[in-house]
């Protein structure tokens, strides 16, 4: 189903690209929609999985296989500073969720966790439920494979990709600390 | 470009210049928080990035408020960990038990934060502190690690929407009508990414408490900050807290907003927040009949002093509505002493109410009031978003603490005109 995407070779560039089914859910969808906060006795992300969305119907996750796509509308995870919440989306097997816009610190924790955000405005609204997408969050290109649409955003900013590219924030960090250590 | 307050915050904490919105800066933090949900977290992250101390065992602060006192085995090994994590690192301002507050109202009233201030927590309200002129935001657990191993985080310069204050509010109208009033008109993403600058000459007649009521919700419209100008009240209520040496920054008179707007207090009526979001606000005189199975006083947002003498002037002489359960929650074991000794828990306690434990609690429907399907809640809390405090199909309503205290005699929402 990738015929028409040009293959690379890096294995950078390919950690950035997503092959999915697209769920919609709508706009200011909250942390305590994305996990309750009664599952937050828990960091474990396959625990905190089984409960992604129980705050929309605990019925939700049943739809959802490994590699799946969120597909939000506005101010995507709204509320607390959770990082249960993108561990829950991770947990669910979700690499990818694309938006009409996040909440800022859902954005922040979202890249430091390893789950890949792409900001799309009202291009959102072109992206249906079941549809197949392939994205490239590097280049900020999604490709709609069921209706052939082709969606252009702006690349990563440099500096969530530096994290992205380290790994997420922590092996950031430790690279950091190690160099200093060293040095 | 002139700097906003926001800017001039930011400026005089990192070494780059600050320029423009949107440009990303390395700031240095004065104080980085965390509390028993997501200090676990953080120090997971600390581990993995293995760092083996904080960057200041003096900076950093754990406060165990949200599920406490420990509401299940679960909660209690959270909290555990917390606090032997506090003891390994040194860490001073560990708080649990009967030292322990709702941390954005303990940190101000111990005297931790202060205008000029750049302090980072891994919880939402952290904006809280704004209103006592400090740039404070929330981060996630591993932001918030990074940050307590480097001393240090990264923000992107946000651009500012100037509120305006005019006149003076009315009897029975406070910081939370403020707030809710305003989210009504921007709505929960009017501030995405943005920080909320008050100032105007209706500022000088709100308290702190008031003005940290308004800055602790400014996350509920996406904002990064909600800041307001440290002036005398402000250093009034430091010198309480025991700070002798602020030092105010204000905005440059050539800063730039990317917009601005006015609220005229003398005009504004007590506001309500109807399910499922805090900007679905209306003036609690267009409320139709509302009737209520609980009602919440406590919180960061409306758990200090002045929301209990506010509730207790309402309560004094009359009882809670039958059937109706009134839950009050004293936000900082300093709050509970005064109010002990101001005689408005035993005002309280004869009206019929629930005095619980300063904790988070029943706001995130952690426990100690948690709502069964179909029930209803007024609660001075900050977000009544679908299944925050319990079943998925109960509803909650927000308010200040006189609305919430004459809506619980009434058994229903209502204005305290009308009590």
């Amino acid at each position: 189903m990738s015929g028409t995407a040009r293959i690379r070779s890096s294995k950078k560039e390919a950690s950035m690209r997503y092959t999915g089914k697209a769920h919609r859910v709508g706009d200011h969808i909250d942390t305590d929609a994305i996990i309750p906060a009664r599952y937050l006795v828990s960091t474990d992300p396959s625990e905190l999985g089984q409960y992604c969305m129980a705050g929309i119907s605990p019925d939700w996750i049943n739809g959802v296989a490994q590699g799946d796509i969120l597909v939000a509308g506005a101010n995507f995870g709204c509320g607390s500073s959770r990082e249960h919440a993108p561990l829950a989306l991770l947990g669910a097997g979700i690499p990818l969720v694309i938006a009409r816009s996040f909440a800022r610190i859902f954005y922040r924790n979202g890249f430091n966790m390893g789950l890949v955000l792409m900001e799309v405005g009202d291009q959102a609204d072109a992206l249906r439920e079941g549809d197949q997408l392939q994205a490239d969050a590097e280049e900020g290109i999604i490709r709609n494979l069921t209706s052939q649409q082709e969606i252009q955003v702006r690349p990563l900013p440099d500096f969530m990709r530096q994290i992205l590219e380290s790994g997420g924030l922590v092996p950031y960090v430790r690279k950091r600390l190690e160099s200093t250590a060293s040095g | 470009m002139g700097h906003s307050l926001a800017m001039a915050l930011l400026q005089a904490h990192t070494s780059e210049t600050v320029t423009e919105p949107g440009q990303i800066v390395q700031c240095g933090v004065d104080l980085v928080l965390a509390n028993d949900i997501t200090a676990p977290l953080a120090i997971d992250s600390m581990e993995r990035m293995g760092a083996k101390r904080v960057f200041d065992s003096e900076r950093v602060v754990l406060v165990c408020d949200h599920f406490t006192p420990n509401k299940d085995i679960d909660s209690a090994e959270q909290v555990k960990r917390v606090r032997d994590f506090a003891a390994r690192a040194g860490i001073r301002h560990y708080y649990e038990g009967g030292a322990c507050g709702v941390e954005h109202a303990l940190l101000p009233e111990l005297g931790l934060v202060g205008p000029g201030d750049l302090v980072v927590g891994a919880d939402s309200h952290t904006c809280t502190y704004g209103g006592l002129g400090a740039f404070a935001t929330g981060l996630g657990s591993t932001d918030i690690a990074a940050a307590m191993v480097l001393g240090e985080t990264w923000f992107k310069v946000p651009p500012s929407i100037l509120v305006r204050l005019e006149g003076k509010p009315q009897r029975y109208v406070g910081g939370k009508d403020v707030v809710l009033h305003l989210l009504g008109r921007i709505g929960v993403d009017g501030a995405l990414y943005k920080a909320l600058e008050f100032f105007g000459p209706g500022i000088a007649s709100m308290d702190a408490e008031a003005r940290m009521t308004v800055a602790n919700m400014a996350i509920e419209a996406g904002g990064k900050a909600g800041l307001f100008p440290a002036d005398e009240v402000t250093f009034a209520y430091l010198w309480s807290a025991g700070r002798r040496n602020d030092v105010a920054l204000a905005a440059d008179e050539d800063a730039e907003y990317e917009s601005s707007l006015s609220i005229d207090l003398d005009q504004l009526e007590p506001q309500v927040a109807c399910p499922h979001l805090p900007d679905n606000v209306r003036p609690v005189r267009e409320v139709k009949d509302v009737p209520l199975d609980q009602v919440v006083i406590g919180s960061c947002t409306n758990g200090r002093i002045s929301d209990l003498r506010q509730a207790a002037e309402i309560l004094e002489g009359r009882t809670v509505a039958p059937g109706l359960r009134l839950i009050i929650l004293p936000a900082t074991p300093r709050i509970y002493r005064m109010a002990l000794e101001e005689g408005l828990l035993e005002i309280f306690s004869r009206a019929g109410a629930v005095i619980g434990p300063p904790t988070c609690g029943p706001c995130l429907g952690g426990h100690m009031g948690i709502l069964a399907g179909g029930e209803r809640c007024l609660a001075t809390t900050n977000r009544n978003f679908k299944g925050r405090m319990g079943s998925l199909e109960s509803e909650v309503y927000l308010s200040g603490p006189a609305v919430a205290a004459a809506s619980a005699v009434a058994g229903r929402i209502r204005r305290p005109e009308r009590i």
